[in-house]
């Protein structure tokens, strides 16, 4: 959403609309400091993820310092400063998944993509992510990409699922 | 009142006291590293993070951190049972395993609570080995962050949020690899840090320390094409001592003067000679100010307020751009003194500026970033090339091999070593204005004072003010100190509330007495009070003890600046200040924050 992004200098550029949602959020919390976990969530679920200058919007709204808020970011892990590719794929690293061959796929999608766990594809396409259980244990290992589930995959699947992505032949996953 | 006993000793305090004040109250003192109290500063620390200070409680299964545990009534306490000094001694331990052995070449060797610490337990071998948290060194011109030696006390943390709401420093990162550092773990230098240096000055290891500029000096002294003149401020002579086992508040001008000759410089000067220029300046400035406001006036902006702290100065340019024609447009007097020294004095001496080294002692670190200031230089050359502090200056009497307490008292040199008793009291809070009263006083009622000390300008407290009768004129005075009270202050002005006519701001506790480059007072408050007693003494024995009266800056006034406020002076002494806010600060409207309160 409405955030121009300098991939090089890892600046951001927010726009009037993305200004006016943070704010916004901020208000709906009363400015309190004491929600500014809340607020992150909020804000996180709107663009993906914090960048340090919507950071430095929320500190300036809530009257706290910047280096409270990155404080926070960088304690909870659930936060994130790197935005999430156009199709985040996440990996269920549960029980499950994980007795019936998880960290095999895990580690394929990372040679297929060169990333790491939390990391993002240069071309901004592909992000990675493990998760713990979404409670599809049957369809065992479960991957999703955005929203769609993928069940019972196999390392020999990985390349074809990113390949359809890649090829732009599947729309983008998640909600606008 | 409860009633416990430690250590076998029976003790009665107030409700709410903690069972490490109480002991300390019957002579226990229990070893402590991340707690700091200064206690007429209501300055402090106590995170309970570090634990050495457990203690064993009876009828407690587990040890209690004394710093953070109130003592209750019949408590029984042991502070130094066998099962606490193991503890204790695992605890420093474990702390030491994360640290890096470096004490020979650490900064704070000697000075370190943790090496203090580790002597205190004994500490010969080491049992624990394993990763060390690695973080990259942070050089900015006034502070060094070398966070390897981090043991997240947070002391840093309180000064710089709670004390100074300067809000630059916060712990990041979670566990192992949780550090205390500025926000996106930038380098302080692009952060909105004033390099007021309160960090450093609290801090317990050699985590946070001064830029160390000695080596550039002895470079300088050992140069024989360079004249090499120093200035040293107020508040150094009555901290020097310290550095040399001296009882705190010993003022040691003449053995410090003395010391620096030895040392080599080629003059020996005094910035309290351009603190008396500077309230030649911005007494005349105040009196402008006053006069063209009690006109009728309205482009006028009052109040008027000091601007000798360059800490201070960089904290309203960060945090209130809208108000940067409200400080005193005069250089501070370490600048004042740079440009009378690379100007005035060059030319008197027929000597380059570019061979002219001016070094400054300063109670400061920011002093060093100060220095470096764009506007304060000509073609690149600097008006002051070189910032020590008074911990720096021991350093160099000590490697010179010094023997300090032996030191005749000798003079400064002249011209710019005359100086009176107005600008010594720069050096703690209230100083400032109080010699700028007593110059203004004079000027604005044509009549000699009645009393030329101010007692209802000085004290202790955070925030003060006071009314001083100027002929008929009733003359709202505000005074603050540290930067959290200078904050309350500023946002009054913005809100138009204001109802002092001049305001002293100054940033660290106790003003320079305080300052992050004085010797350490490891939480002993009392210190300041001394030093501040030993300020207030050098002014009762100086002969002149009005600005307006030094003899030298009438000299100079009529060689070379013409009158205060002059073009050639508005072009040597005063200068300007910039907006450095970033980008969100900037587009705050008012109307947004009304609707937020």
């Amino acid at each position: 959403m409405e955030i121009t992004r300098d991939l090089k200098n890892h600046k951001v550029q927010l726009s009037e609309n993305a200004i006016a949602l943070v704010k916004k959020i901020c208000r709906r919390f009363n400015y309190q400091e004491g929600e500014l976990i809340n607020i992150l969530h909020a804000v996180q679920s709107q663009f993906g993820y914090l960048p340090a200058e919507i950071q430095e919007l929320i500190a300036k709204e809530l009257d706290i310092s910047v280096a409270k808020v990155y404080g926070v970011v960088t304690f909870y892990s659930f936060f994130t400063m790197k935005p999430k590719g156009k199709y985040p794929i996440s990996l269920c690293m549960g029980t499950a998944c994980y007795v019936r061959g998880a960290e095999n796929i895990l580690n394929e999608i990372k040679r297929q993509l060169n990333i790491d766990e939390g990391e993002t594809t240069p071309d901004g396409l592909f992000s990675l992510s493990s998760l713990r259980c979404v409670g599809a244990c049957g369809l065992a290992p479960v991957l999703l990409v955005g929203e769609k589930v993928y069940g019972r995959v196999a390392q020999a699947d990985v390349r074809k699922i990113i390949s359809e992505y890649k090829a732009g032949c599947l729309t983008h996953p998640t909600k606008e | 009142m409860v009633t416990l006993t430690i250590d076998n000793k029976t003790v009665e305090v107030p409700k709410g006291t903690t069972v490490l004040e109480a002991a300390a109250k019957v002579g226990v003192e229990i070893p402590t590293l991340c707690h700091m109290k200064l206690d007429n500063l209501e300055i402090e620390n106590k995170p309970g993070g570090c634990r050495v200070c457990l203690v064993e409680i009876q009828g407690r299964k587990n040890l209690a951190p004394s710093c953070v545990t109130e003592a209750t009534d019949g408590m029984i306490v042991k502070s130094s049972s066998i099962r606490v000094m193991n503890t204790r001694r695992t605890i420093v331990e474990l702390i030491l395993s994360d640290h890096p052995a470096e004490c020979l070449t650490c900064a704070k060797s000697g000075n370190c609570d943790l090496q203090s610490l580790a002597i205190k337990m004994g500490i010969r071998e080491l049992h624990f080995s394993g990763e060390k948290s690695v973080h990259r060194e942070d050089k900015s011109p006034a502070i060094i962050r070398d966070m390897d030696k981090c043991i997240m006390c947070r002391r840093c943390e309180t000064m710089c949020n709670e004390v100074q709401t300067v809000g630059v420093l916060s712990a990041v990162n979670r566990g192992f690899n949780s550090v205390v550092s500025p926000a996106f773990e930038q380098d302080l230098q692009d952060s909105a840090c004033t390099y007021c240096g309160q960090c450093v000055a609290v801090c317990p290891v050699g985590a946070l320390t001064e830029r160390d500029q000695t080596g550039a000096v002895i470079r300088a002294l050992s140069n024989p094409d360079k004249t090499v003149v120093v200035q040293t401020a107020p508040a150094v002579r009555a901290a020097l001592g310290e550095e040399f086992g001296q009882e705190a508040g010993t003022l040691v001008t003449g053995k410090m003067a003395a010391a620096l000759r030895r040392l080599g410089f080629d003059y020996v000067f005094d910035t309290d000679f351009a603190a008396d220029l500077t309230i030649m300046e911005e007494g005349t400035e105040l009196l402008d100010r006053l006069t063209r406001h009690l006109n009728g006036d309205s482009t006028v902006k009052l109040p008027i307020l000091t601007s000798c702290c360059p800490a201070w100065v960089k904290f309203i340019e960060h945090n209130f751009p809208s108000l940067l024609d409200v400080p005193s447009s005069a250089k501070s007097p370490q600048q004042m003194f740079g440009a009378v020294a690379k100007n005035y004095f060059a030319e008197k001496l027929n000597v380059d500026r570019k061979k002219l080294v001016v070094v400054s002692i300063m109670p400061c670190v920011a002093k060093k970033y100060e220095r470096g200031r764009d506007e304060f230089a000509v073609d690149g050359n600097s008006d002051v090339d070189f910032v020590l502090t008074t911990r720096e200056l021991s350093h160099l009497i000590k490697l010179a091999n010094i023997d300090f307490h032996t030191l005749p008292d000798e003079e400064f040199d002249q011209p710019m070593g005359m100086s009176t008793g107005a600008s010594v009291i720069f050096g703690t809070t209230g100083g400032v204005i109080e010699a700028a009263v007593r110059t203004a006083y004079e000027l604005y009622t044509k009549k000699p004072l009645p009393k030329v000390e101010f007692e209802e300008l000085r004290g202790m407290e955070g925030l003060r003010h006071a009314t001083i009768d100027f002929g008929g004129l009733p003359l709202h005075i505000g005074i603050a100190h540290g930067l959290g009270n200078a904050r309350k202050l500023l946002e009054e002005i913005a809100a138009g509330r204001s109802q002092f006519h001049a305001i002293e701001i100054m940033s660290c506790p106790g003003g320079c007495i305080g300052g992050g480059g004085q010797p350490f007072h490891h939480g002993k408050s009392d210190i300041l009070k001394k030093r501040q007693q030993a300020i207030y003494q050098e002014d009762r024995n100086k002969p002149i003890r009005k600005s307006h009266e030094n003899p030298f800056i009438y000299q100079l006034y009529e060689e070379y600046l013409g009158e205060p406020m002059s073009e050639k002076a508005h072009h040597l002494l005063h200068t300007k200040y910039f907006d450095r806010s970033t980008v969100f600060e900037q587009d705050g409207n008012a109307s947004e924050t009304d609707d937020k309160k």
